[in-house]
């Protein structure tokens, strides 16, 4: 097979892959540009994936299936922000909680279900691509190679894959562009000079760290209802711990999340590939268990390398930090 | 102050209520179970012959769809057949067998509710099984797939590659490019036998056909088998099989418009119609019917089991319509000599390694410890090229 074609067909793998972790990762951004770390994102995937695959199961409606996730885990996510944002708790112990929580919560919603598979308009939802460009552009003298390329790698895929990408770049525009992601970004930094210009600082936290736990959720909903089409118990299988390792390597930058979870997506796969070429498969450093070393190993090198330059961006300063109105 | 204080501690409850919904799953099964049994005991109490109880411990949920399913069906349809008047089942599901603790309390949780008979269903419960049976030497135990035993603690297998091979002929059959594709879960010999197996069957009708394997190094991560599985098809396969315990496989074929062969258990559904060939499956209540008896009788022994297709424990799930009769007519042709022969008939020379050396002299066939201790490819099996 011509090698243009595999590479096109590797990247079409490494977008669905990356579908899940981008949303997680949005979702996890948004969070702690608010100042709230969430460790809990693995089980807001997974009360994600129940809830959705729930509804898509005895609805067979898309709106209803990604409603029904965005509901569960935007239920965790309020759980986790009263929590940290009212009572104060610490965040990374209530995040863990949360991930432990959001589990038995979806395997015991989900146990029923287990196994079974989403039913007929589901599946052609997820199956449609609508961006397909017709087969004739193929063959348009010059470009249609590149099109073609394009088309395989890039446009046949679903609404929900396409919309996920869109929301990156809302994300992107949110944070920097508007006067909300202004204040939100400021709140992160330093909440008390937020709440001193008159911002509404618990307002906002609550906003985003539900937001947040909701895009999370719509990562597992791709998962359980659109990419496999089945849930099983932990159906995840510890994509939200990606997450946490992906938010820091793309410097809370929804643009960057785009790169960023494609780059792990495609690490997540391209050991299948390799094994098949024989002038790579026998390397160690293609071994598949140093593969799956691979992305925690970047967000290492990413962490020293961005502490070792003076003016780089260390993360949202209020991080992990409770706000105490009354301290100011 | 005092709201702030009661809403941290119904907000705290909640999120612990939620832990173990999580894990208490099983012993809520098991209370359940023992609550009823109490009831039925007082009901019964006439019926003087005590029921014996037997406990299981899964390393996943009862209904996974995979391996856990197939062995809570063998007990559901032993116990029926020994009897429910006889026999009372204990339970317990999702004991990580990579977390030794949490399988010696299960264990122990067992002892204590008085089972007399325990069986382990996972590969590395195996040492924890050995220090619990040393401890309690008046019960008996059996682990699944392990090689240890003891007086009181019996090990037992089913050999996977017979029905493996049967599929591999359907596979030979069915493919049209001459590639067949297998997804993989670790590199270990009861994984590399299933697949050497299954590509000897492929090879022994389509010497021309090659069997492409792509290990995913998971048992469980059901979105990456799916990828696993697209990228067999989009290398050429235009059937696949697995080792997994997932339908991702299966549904990648569905989608892609292939074939596939399943695992474990019948996988048959309205999802995977058009895809679904057959599967090697488990049908472990044909073992566990013998055993649970033995316990009634009290001819139970200690032993090292490996059953194959003769005795049942093992077999080929009914070949769906997409499978021509004339191919159906060949594998039905091969079982008797399968029940008779069993792996002998598997493993028979000459074969040769994807190397070219030959590993199996003509007129012999593949002794057993040299298939436990399988780590190598036959020939037909591509891994890189």
């Amino acid at each position: 097979m011509d090698v243009a074609l595999l590479i096109a067909l590797f990247l079409a793998s490494a977008v669905r892959m990356a579908v899940p972790l981008l949303l997680g990762t949005l979702g996890e951004s948004l969070t702690e540009r608010a100042g709230n770390l969430n460790l809990g994102v693995e089980g807001l995937m997974m009360m994600g994936a129940a809830t959705g695959f729930i509804a898509a199961y005895h609805t067979d409606n898309i709106a209803l299936a990604v409603l029904a996730g965005m509901l569960g885990s935007g239920f965790g996510s309020l759980l986790y922000a009263i929590l940290t944002i009212t009572f104060r708790t610490k965040q990374d112990v209530t995040g863990l909680a949360l991930t432990i929580f959001g589990s038995g919560f979806a395997n015991t919603l989900g146990k029923t279900l287990a196994n079974t598979n989403t039913p007929e308009g589901i599946r052609t939802f997820a199956q449609a691509t609508p961006l397909k460009l017709p087969e004739s552009t193929a063959s348009i003298p010059g470009i249609g190679p590149v099109l073609a390329f394009i088309d395989t790698a890039f446009l046949q895929h679903n609404w929900f894959v396409y919309l996920t990408f869109i929301a990156a770049f809302a994300g992107w525009f949110y944070l920097f562009r508007t006067r909300q992601g202004l204040h939100l970004r400021m709140i992160g930094e330093n909440p008390a000079a937020a709440d001193a210009s008159g911002i509404r600082v618990i307002g906002a936290k609550y906003a985003h760290v539900v937001v947040g736990g909701i895009l999370c959720g719509l990562g597992g909903v791709y998962i359980s209802v659109i990419n496999v089409g089945t849930y099983l118990e932990n159906i995840v299988a510890g994509r939200g711990w990606i997450v946490v390792a992906l938010v820091i390597f793309i410097r809370w930058d929804p643009l960057k999340a785009i790169a960023g979870s494609l780059l792990f997506g495609a690490l997540e796969i391209v050991g299948f590939r390799i094994q098949h070429i024989e002038a790579l498969s026998g390397l160690p450093i293609f071994s598949q268990y140093a593969i799956d070393m691979y992305p925690y190993l970047m967000t290492i090198i990413v962490l020293i390398l961005t502490y070792a330059r003076k003016k780089a961006y260390l993360g949202p300063a209020g991080l992990g930090v409770p706000y105490f109105r009354e301290d100011r | 102050m005092n709201f702030r204080k009661i809403m941290t501690v119904i907000l705290a409850l909640v999120l612990v209520v939620g832990v173990f919904a999580g894990c208490a799953q099983s012993s809520v099964t098991t209370a359940a179970a023992a609550e009823t049994t109490a009831a039925a005991a007082e009901t019964t109490a006439a019926a003087a012959a005590e029921k014996i109880k037997v406990g299981v411990i899964y390393i996943s949920p009862k209904n996974d769809g995979g391996w856990s399913q197939a062995h809570a069906t063998g007990f559901a349809n032993a116990v029926a057949a020994v009897g429910a008047d006889k026999i009372d089942l204990k339970e317990i599901e999702n004991i990580n067998d990579a977390d030794a603790q949490q399988t010696e309390t299960a264990l122990n949780q067992l002892v204590a509710d008085g089972c007399q008979l325990i069986f382990a269903t996972s590969f590395n419960y195996m040492d924890v099984v050995e220090k619990v049976a040393l401890e309690n030497p008046e019960i008996k135990f059996e682990h699944c797939s392990g090689y240890k035993s003891a007086d009181n603690f019996a090990n037992y297998f089913g050999q996977i590659e017979q029905p493996r091979y049967l599929s591999g002929i359907v596979a030979g059959r069915m493919t049209k490019t001459n590639t067949i594709g297998y997804v993989a879960a670790m590199p270990i010999p009861e994984v590399y036998r299933g697949l050497n197996a299954f590509t000897l069957g492929v090879r022994s009708v389509n010497p021309d056909a090659i069997v492409k394997v792509t290990w995913t190094n998971t048992w469980f991560n059901p979105q990456l088998e799916k990828e696993a599985a697209i990228s067999l098809i989009d290398s050429g396969a235009d059937v696949l099989a697995q080792h997994q315990d997932s339908t991702a496989t299966q549904q990648a074929a569905q989608e892609k418009g292939v074939y596939g062969i399943g695992y474990d258990n019948p996988m048959y559904s309205e999802a995977i119609k058009d895809a679904y060939l057959t599967a090697p499956v488990w049908n472990w209540g044909a073992y566990y019917q013998t055993r649970l008896q033995g316990m009634v009788d009290g001819t139970w022994a200690t032993g090292s089991y490996w059953g194959g297709m003769n005795e049942g424990v093992i077999a080929l799930d009914a070949m769906t319509a997409l499978v021509p009769a004339d191919v159906q007519t060949e594998v039905n042709g091969l079982i008797d000599t399968m029940k008779a022969k069993g792996n002998d008939f598997v493993f028979a020379g000459p074969i040769k390694d994807n190397t070219g050396k030959e590993r199996v002299a003509a007129g012999t066939s593949l002794p057993a410890a040299d298939q436990f201790s399988m780590d190598w490819y036959v020939e037909g099996v591509v891994v890189a090229e």
